[in-house]
């Protein structure tokens, strides 16, 4: 750097005086509490020792990496992440689109408004709440059970199955999101001119007709983008509400990595290992990410950055 | 003409069912709740609650009500919310004002820096590590600081403060103003809407949120609602209070964890309808780019 550059980056700094000083705790925020234990997931390079600290405990290489991927309960934690994920996207992905599309039909303003205010409810509901009311609902004695035996049929523990538990989860995201993503396609809706649904309706086409060949296609530009980033999201999978809904009964088709993170580490005291562990799940969520971007960015021009 | 109206009247009774349904669907696993949680332990017994309580009873609201562990849980978490609450706007203004400022030498670089931390992160085990070594562990610190700042909620205050004329920083100057001083006399309050957007997207993530808590905590005086109300309505832990329900003839555990589900609800439902209004912009506002 020239001496004329350097000062001017003086000056420039003593301009910006006051800002750096508002700036100073934020940015020490950020190093502490998300770059620090950036540079903490070399301990899943270590063996790490509380007592001796992660500077001083012993480099271990990839010793924890390939122990865990010769278990095999790792890749059915792997496996179990990818599936729950991909019924989540496969039936929660379509409900949003087809809500708002509903919405955008109903002429009474009134009657759309009262339905967006309870849809979008489930959205500030807590996941201990909606787990709450889901082992109570699912509960032999719940409101589930007593239906299926007004029906005829026997009551069943389903949260003790792992064949339900995956439809438990997507089913009960679709709740507590759908009303709420289909704000935004509802957007995305509001943006279609008019007279291109007149000029559909004069040519004889019915409404059914009218959303196939108008609204959908005028909004497809923001469901791709939206299916997009979903796919580039697999990994992160809301696991809080895995931790509230299984247990040992159900592990086989409800842990995920997130899950299995939690239990090695915090409860099981296996630091490297479970960080490891995680480090595997940010890379693959960095990678995805970063395909799905660029799949994005080809296709419509919207990136994330 | 006459046969498209008729179709665009089929269609239209068809779609209204429809979302009635959805609606329905929407509300009724809370309004059963809430109904259930009213009722007398003989109709819970006998499965036939339907739309209204039976046997009307709030003998299970006394108990709650009754119980010292839910008031200081229900303490923990006002206080959480709102200390939270407060560090969440400071630190999350005083990250995104000077960032707003074209002219803000290094603005650049610190963006990147900050907008990075969305999308790697060091995981749960080395945060977890962090906040061990701080001696954070058990403390309140550990629930209201690691969240401190959420990058996407700054970025959203950053734009907002971007479009304040530039002309009124610049006058401010010529007056003899600091930058200090331009963000608390003129940027804050000309920026109400979006600090109270964001005021309420903090409080309310600080009400609901339950695995900080249960991951840092483990004094049972000091846990928040979400972490006591897990442990009563999912894990069926009844020891506070299993006495006063045992005794009552007239509820049934069911009745009590109903109503502790209840009692969890009522504020957020009372701040609904300012949320709907702020949370709807707040959203759109988000479409952004980083």
């Amino acid at each position: 750097m020239s001496r004329h550059a350097k000062g001017y980056a003086r000056k420039q700094m003593k301009r910006c005086k006051y800002l750096y000083i508002i700036m100073i705790l934020p940015l020490l925020y950020y190093i502490v509490f998300h770059y620090v234990p950036l540079y903490g997931v070399v301990v899943a390079f270590k063996d790490y020792n509380i007592v001796k600290g992660i500077l001083k405990s012993p480099w271990v290489g990839l010793k924890y990496f390939q122990k865990f991927v010769s278990e095999p309960y790792f890749w059915k934690v792997v496996r179990n992440t990818f599936l729950m994920s991909l019924y989540n996207i496969l039936w929660g992905f379509p409900v949003p689109i087809i809500l708002a599309v509903l919405l955008n039909e109903v002429t009474r303003k009134r009657f759309k408004k009262v339905i967006q205010s309870i849809t979008y409810l489930p959205h500030f509901i807590s996941t201990v709440v909606v787990c709450g009311m889901l082992v109570n609902l699912l509960s032999t004695d719940g409101l589930i059970n007593q239906v299926i035996k007004g029906l005829g049929g026997t009551a069943k523990q389903f949260l003790m199955y792992p064949q339900y538990f995956r439809t438990i989860y997507v089913a009960s995201s679709i709740w507590q999101s759908a009303g709420w993503t289909s704000i935004i396609y509802l957007a995305a809706l509001t943006g279609i001119d008019q007279e291109v649904l007149d000029a559909a309706t004069i040519d004889g086409a019915n409404r059914i007709q009218r959303i196939w060949n108008v609204t959908i296609p005028a909004i497809t530009p923001v469901i791709s983008t939206m299916l997009i980033m979903n796919l580039g999201k697999m990994m992160n999978l809301g696991y809080e509400k895995v931790l509230l809904l299984y247990n040992g009964s159900t592990y086989e088709t409800a842990d995920i990595i997130s899950t299995y993170v939690y239990r090695r580490g915090i409860l099981g005291n296996s630091f490297s290992y479970a960080t490891a562990v995680g480090l595997f799940q940010s890379v693959i969520g960095v990678v995805l990410l970063l395909i799905a971007n660029a799949v994005s960015k080809k296709l419509s021009e919207t990136s994330l950055w | 003409m006459l046969k498209t109206r008729k179709a665009n009247g089929v269609f239209d009774i068809v779609n209204t069912i429809i979302l009635v349904l959805v609606g329905f669907i929407t509300l009724y696993p809370m309004w059963y709740i809430l109904i259930v949680s009213l009722s007398s332990a003989q109709h819970i017994n006998a499965g036939d609650i339907s739309f209204w309580p039976r046997g009307f009873n709030i003998s299970a609201y006394k108990i709650v009500f009754a119980n010292d562990k839910i008031w200081r849980s229900y303490a923990n978490t006002l206080l959480y919310t709102v200390s939270g609450t407060i560090i969440n706007v400071l630190m999350t203004t005083m990250c995104a004002y000077p960032l707003s400022r074209k002219d803000f030498y290094g603005r650049k670089p610190l963006t990147m820096i900050i907008t990075l931390t969305m999308f790697v992160s060091g995981g749960m085990i080395p945060l977890y590590l962090v906040i061990m070594k701080l001696h954070l562990l058990n403390t309140m610190w550990a629930i209201v600081l690691p969240p401190a700042i959420s990058t996407y909620n700054m970025i959203v205050m950053r734009t907002s403060f971007e479009s304040i004329p530039i002309s009124l920083t610049e006058s401010a100057y010529l007056d003899g103003a600091n930058d200090i001083q331009i963000m608390q006399k003129i940027i804050m309050p000309l920026s109400k809407p979006i600090l109270a957007t964001m005021t309420l997207f903090y409080a309310v993530s600080h009400w609901n949120s339950f695995f900080p808590a249960m991951l840092y905590l483990n004094d049972q005086d000091k846990y928040p609602v979400q972490v006591l109300m897990r442990d009563i309505v999912i894990a069926g832990d009844m020891t506070s209070d299993s006495g006063d329900v045992a005794s009552n003839i007239n509820i049934l555990a069911t009745n009590y964890k109903y109503a502790v589900i209840i009692i969890s609800i009522i504020p957020i439902l009372l701040v609904y309808p300012l949320l709907q209004k702020h949370f709807t912009k707040g959203v759109m506002v988000g479409a952004v780019k980083g």
